[in-house]
């Protein structure tokens, strides 16, 4: 392992939760302002995170905490092979790894409301799953790798041969960043359809744990938008990092444009997206190359 | 040459003295040493030719050809005479052509045809051996508790355990036979007498439904059977009935096409592809550790072990175009159908199919990274599907149903079975276990095809995988009050088999850069010479197994401790405090019960599987269409 | 706009979510249990903020057959707003105040290690709580701040 992927590993394992945080204070700010509120303060996410872990610990079952440990260990893990530039394919196995401990632990809970929740939220990861593998194959047919260390240091621009697969992307981002109207498993907002859905049953310090998780799982699939802005030209990184906020600010004008919709809206959508976007580009690509 | 012999011979005798002795003691003993003996003897073959990588065998003797010839007559004539019983005539109309035919090109084209070598072994075929050597000794090591209790539910009929243990034994022989022959005519006498083995397994409780499934059964692979009999005329015509010789001529540019396309047209049968996969799902009636050994990590391999060992002269013509087509549509309705079952034997038979039509697929793109991914699915799924099917055997005896919604909490029932299915489920989807490996490296041979198509089938197909599994797997882990442990039921042939195949699921895991240096990639690099890069790099493989230990490791020191205060769940206000009910609006108590999600709406079995079988026949129809047509 | 998130408050439905209870009705015979049952199931710290008359005292109704009268006759109750209907300004007050009660216990709980509350088991009675409304808050900030701050929004 070379210098630059353990900085970049000690980096993201550092500063992903601090911007992660960031930006979920300033998501709220900005949610805040376009309905006309006056918003919390922009660190309000970590007054929150500290005040859950001084809250008294409960559980309903003995294994639940540890299903939640698992998935923030994964998704860290996840982060950590994205950032040190490994193979894409692995990282989002790695994910689906994770995000099936979060199911699992609201599964073990046997609440009626966590147990609709997970179930969502497997119908959310069957909608988006088709769209995040045709990305990752995009990359991989102008690079000729799944590396993403190949990927960043290519001379293509991703965005400049899979711009269908980009606007794919952003489509089921909606659903990853659990922002409406795809925020069916459960949400920030107060939506009492399903009280908390998915996290219904966690409270105190796994509900922070849940937390953490979701600031470095979001940081990283920014870096996924990142991808395809940036190869060799030095003012790249600069443009992708641009467009992660761009995308990140379009995402929150969405969640406050829609209320949520019916989950049949959900998957009919994403894989439509999927099939229309998705597969069209890599047909384009398979027939120029 | 002596221990093929011993492998195909030894299982044959056991079988017919099992079929004689009618006591349980000595049917326990019996199957217990023989299981030892042969895996033991599997593992030898296995280190006697692992250095060499393989050697053909002229072994030559007429009387075995004519032997066989008579014990085909006299199978045609069984199947003709059973199937006028039951008026299943179509099997009897096949049976009356397959036979007669095949006779006829024996004595005549087929006489004239020197074999020169009629047995062979390489590193497929000692990795076949192995599984059916140990995976298919284990399965009847398993039978033995499991039919003892089969027998105590179904006490009104006759004790039929000696012919159940005759046809699994006989069914081990044929296995062997299979996977070792060379002759093409002996590779098709093996492949009948599994169909047979498998249509009196299907048939076993004599209820009108397993009759009715076990012809279904017969007829699809008699259909299978007749192609297989028309390749080898084909290839008789053409001078050769050894594999070797087909796939030698094969790659050095001889058109082969037709006779492949019609043992490829077998081997889907056999492996229960689309439009054939119903006699899969009909065979789920038989008892469940048939359904283990037959129709989830042996027979159904039968199928699939020929499409890969025809791999190289599959590549870039129609019959690979054919196959790869039908894998894939296969995989990908197979795994939608899946979401919509709640039987998990029918959930189990769908995942089947659905991954034999992943190998199919790989051997129809015919690569050697295609091949390997194949050869690693193939070892992976063997393993990890009998688990899992011997696990819901178990469950099924001790909770009386196979239904995953009765599977409700099952952590709480039986914690240990509880355990071993979902590292089997995991097995089956999740990284970083075998099967997520293996569909990793498919994932990448089939983007490499450039076939866009078969890109989005694995793509969609994988996502439904994930989410019928993980609903299981949530059933499972549901934590639920007031239960009560009924594992002490179980018998103990059961646990050693269920542990070991536990075990091993999780080894091959851990060892399967091993097996890929020392096993598949010398098998490729013998057939293609070159082996291009495989989709796991070393780094990525040894992530992989940094990340097993991670996995395996976590549940050990952390799993089920905490000290904080247990809490009832949220039930709007409403729980009565177990968790298990709430009080209505009328003051009643009223018990919770939660379903899983099926989405019968979108993925519908029917509807699949129309889907499926029609698109799937206008892509055998239309190759075979082309095929005669150049021919004629 | 009433803003109670620049508090850092957000309205959840979950009482495993929740630091303050906000009850917005009387307690019955119907809902005495489902009110119990949400309290018990909130974490500590935590506070009870009861909302209007009815809460407080049982109001009008408080003579009624079937009314226990304010909510404090089940749970302790921390801050009351009064009021018929309560002023959104007065609720956003009450809430605030609540906050302040919450450091204190947190504080509290610091010094001794928090008895575990006693499950109790819901007595026969039971009602769709129409009364349940958490919210999730955080750190106190600008307490003293709140209602200079909402009067100046409504003269913006």
């Amino acid at each position: 392992m070379s210098v630059t992927v353990i900085i970049s590993i000690v980096a993201y394992l550092i500063l992903a939760p601090i911007a992660g945080g960031l930006l979920a204070g300033i998501d709220r700010k900005i949610s805040a302002r376009m309905q006309g509120r006056f918003g919390p303060p922009i660190l309000q996410p970590f007054y929150d995170f500290f005040k859950l872990l001084e809250k008294e610990p409960i559980t309903v079952n003995k294994v639940q905490d540890f299903y939640v440990m698992c998935f923030l260990i994964f998704i860290v893990i996840t982060g950590c092979f994205f950032f040190a530039g490994g193979d894409l394919l692995l990282v989002i196995f790695t994910l689906t790894l994770a995000s099936i401990f979060l199911v699992i632990a609201a599964f073990s809970s046997n609440s009626p409301y966590a147990q609709i929740g997970a179930e969502r939220e497997l119908l959310q990861m069957m909608a988006y799953e088709p769209m995040v593998l045709i990305t990752a194959i995009g990359f991989y047919l102008i690079n000729g790798s799944f590396a993403i260390s190949e990927i960043v240091s290519s001379e293509k621009m991703g965005i400049l041969y899979l711009p269908g697969i980009f606007l794919g992307f952003v489509f089921i981002l909606t659903i990853k960043l659990r922002k409406s109207p795809f925020d069916l498993s459960m949400s920030h907002h107060g939506h009492q359809e399903l009280v908390k859905g998915l996290t219904t049953e966690f409270s105190g310090k796994t509900m922070a744990v849940i937390e953490i998780a979701h600031w470095y799982e979001n940081i990283f699939l920014l870096g996924f938008v990142y991808l395809f802005f940036v190869n060799t030209a030095s003012w790249s990184p600069v443009l992708a990092v641009a467009v992660c906020l761009v995308t990140y600010f379009i995402e929150i004008l969405i969640d406050n444009s829609y209320a949520r919709m019916k989950w049949q809206i959900a998957i009919n959508a994403s894989w439509i997206v999927a099939i229309t976007l998705g597969f069209v580009n890599l047909l384009v690509i398979y027939y120029v190359r | 040459m002596s221990t093929i012999f011993f492998l195909i011979l030894f299982p044959l005798v056991v079988a017919l003295a099992l079929l004689v002795l009618k006591t349980d003691a000595a049917r326990d003993i019996i199957v217990k040493v023989s299981a030892i003996v042969i895996a033991v003897a599997s593992i030898y073959l296995a280190f006697t030719y692992f250095g060499s990588g393989g050697k053909f065998f002229d072994f030559e003797n007429e009387s075995i050809n004519y032997l066989m010839m008579g014990i085909e007559i006299c199978l045609a004539i069984l199947i003709f005479y059973l199937g006028i019983k039951h008026k299943k005539y179509l099997a009897s109309v096949l049976a009356a052509i397959q036979a007669p035919l095949m006779v006829w090109f024996e004595l005549s084209i087929g006489h004239g045809i020197h074999v020169v070598n009629n047995l062979y072994i390489d590193r497929l075929s000692i990795i076949m051996v192995l599984i059916i050597g140990i995976i298919g000794t284990l399965i009847t090591w398993y039978s033995i508790g499991y039919m003892k209790d089969f027998q105590h539910h179904h006490h009104d009929q006759p004790d039929r355990r000696p012919l159940f243990f005759f046809l699994m034994f006989l069914f081990l022989s044929a296995m062997f036979g299979i996977v070792v022959s060379n002759n093409l005519v002996w590779l098709y006498f093996f492949w009948e007498i599994t169909t047979l083995c498998s249509f009196f397994l299907i048939g076993f409780t004599r209820t009108k439904e397993a009759i009715n499934n076990s012809f279904r059964a017969l007829i699809m692979n008699l259909l299978g059977g007749l192609g297989f009999v028309l390749a080898i005329i084909v290839l008789g015509t053409m001078g050769t009935l050894e594999l070797n010789q087909l796939l030698l001529a094969g790659m050095m540019g001889y058109d082969l096409t037709l006779p492949v396309a019609l043992l490829a047209f077998a081997g889907i049968t056999k492996a229960a592809q689309m439009p054939f996969n119903s006699w899969l799902l009909g065979a789920m009636v038989a008892p469940t550790p048939t359904s283990a050994l037959l129709h989830s990590s042996t027979m159904v391999k039968a199928g699939v072990f020929l499409i890969v060992k025809l791999a190289p002269v599959l590549s870039g013509n129609l019959a690979g175009i054919m196959v790869m087509t039908v894998g894939g549509i296969t995989f990908l309705m197979a795994s939608f159908a899946a979401i919509s079952q709640s039987n998990a034997k029918r959930v189990l038979a769908y995942s089947t199919v659905a991954n034999l039509g992943l190998i199919v697929a790989c051997g129809g793109i015919g690569t050697s990274a295609a091949v390997w991914a194949a050869v690693m699915l193939i070892i992976f799924h063997a393993v990890t599907k009998s688990l899992l099917f011997l696990c819901v055997g178990t469950a099924e005896h001790n909770i009386g149903s196979r239904d995953i919604e009765d599977m409700d909490g099952l952590f709480g029932r039986m914690p240990k079975l509880a355990a071993f299915m979902i590292v089997g489920i995991s097995g089956m989807f999740l990284a970083p276990l075998g099967m997520l490996i293996s569909k990793w490296a498919a994932m990448k041979a089939f983007v490499d095809s450039g076939n866009v198509l078969l890109v989005m089938m694995i793509v969609f197909g994988s996502s439904a995988t994930l989410f019928y599994w993980t609903k299981w797997l949530g059933k499972m882990t549901a934590i639920m009050a007031k239960q009560e442990n009924i594992q002490g039921k179980v018998h103990k042939e059961e646990w050693l088999v269920l542990t070991s195949l536990t075990v091993m699921t999780v080894v091959i895991c851990l060892i399967f850069p091993l097996m890929s240096t020392y096993l598949v990639v010398p098998y490729l690099t013998a057939v293609y010479s070159t082996v291009g890069t495989l989709a796991l790099s070393a780094g990525n493989m040894y992530i992989m197994s940094g990340m097993l230990a991670i996995v395996v490791l976590l549940p050990l020191l952390f799993y089920g401790k905490t000290n904080k205060r247990i809490v009832p769940i949220y039930m709007a206000g409403a729980n009565l405090g177990d968790d298990l009910s709430f009080e209505n609006s009328m003051h009643q108590p009223t018990s919770v019960s939660l379903k899983n999600w099926y989405m019968e709406g979108y993925f519908g079995e029917k509807k699949m599987n129309l889907i499926g079988v029609l698109t799937t026949t206008a892509v055998l129809l239309f190759t075979f269409a082309v095929l005669l047509g150049g021919v004629l | 706009m009433y803003d109670v998130e620049r508090f850092g408050i957000i309205n959840t439905g979950n009482p495993k979510h929740a630091d303050i209870f906000l009850v917005t009705g009387s307690v019955n015979e119907q809902n005495i249990s489902v009110v119990k049952q949400i309290y018990e199931q909130m974490p500590e710290p935590k506070v009870v903020v009861a909302i209007g008359i009815c809460a407080t005292s049982g109001g009008i109704f408080k003579e009624c057959y079937n009314i226990m009268g304010g909510i404090d006759t089940v749970i302790p109750v921390d801050v009351y707003v009064p009021g018929c209907a309560a002023r959104p300004e007065a609720i956003i007050d009450g809430v605030v105040k609540g906050l302040g009660v919450l450091a204190e216990k947190r504080a509290a709980m610091d010094k001794k290690p928090a008895a575990a509350a006693k499950a109790e088991i819901a007595a026969d009675t039971k009602a769709a709580a129409k009364a349940e409304a958490q919210a999730n808050s955080s750190e106190q900030k600008e307490a003293e701040a709140t209602v200079a701050a909402i009067k100046e929004k409504e003269e913006a």
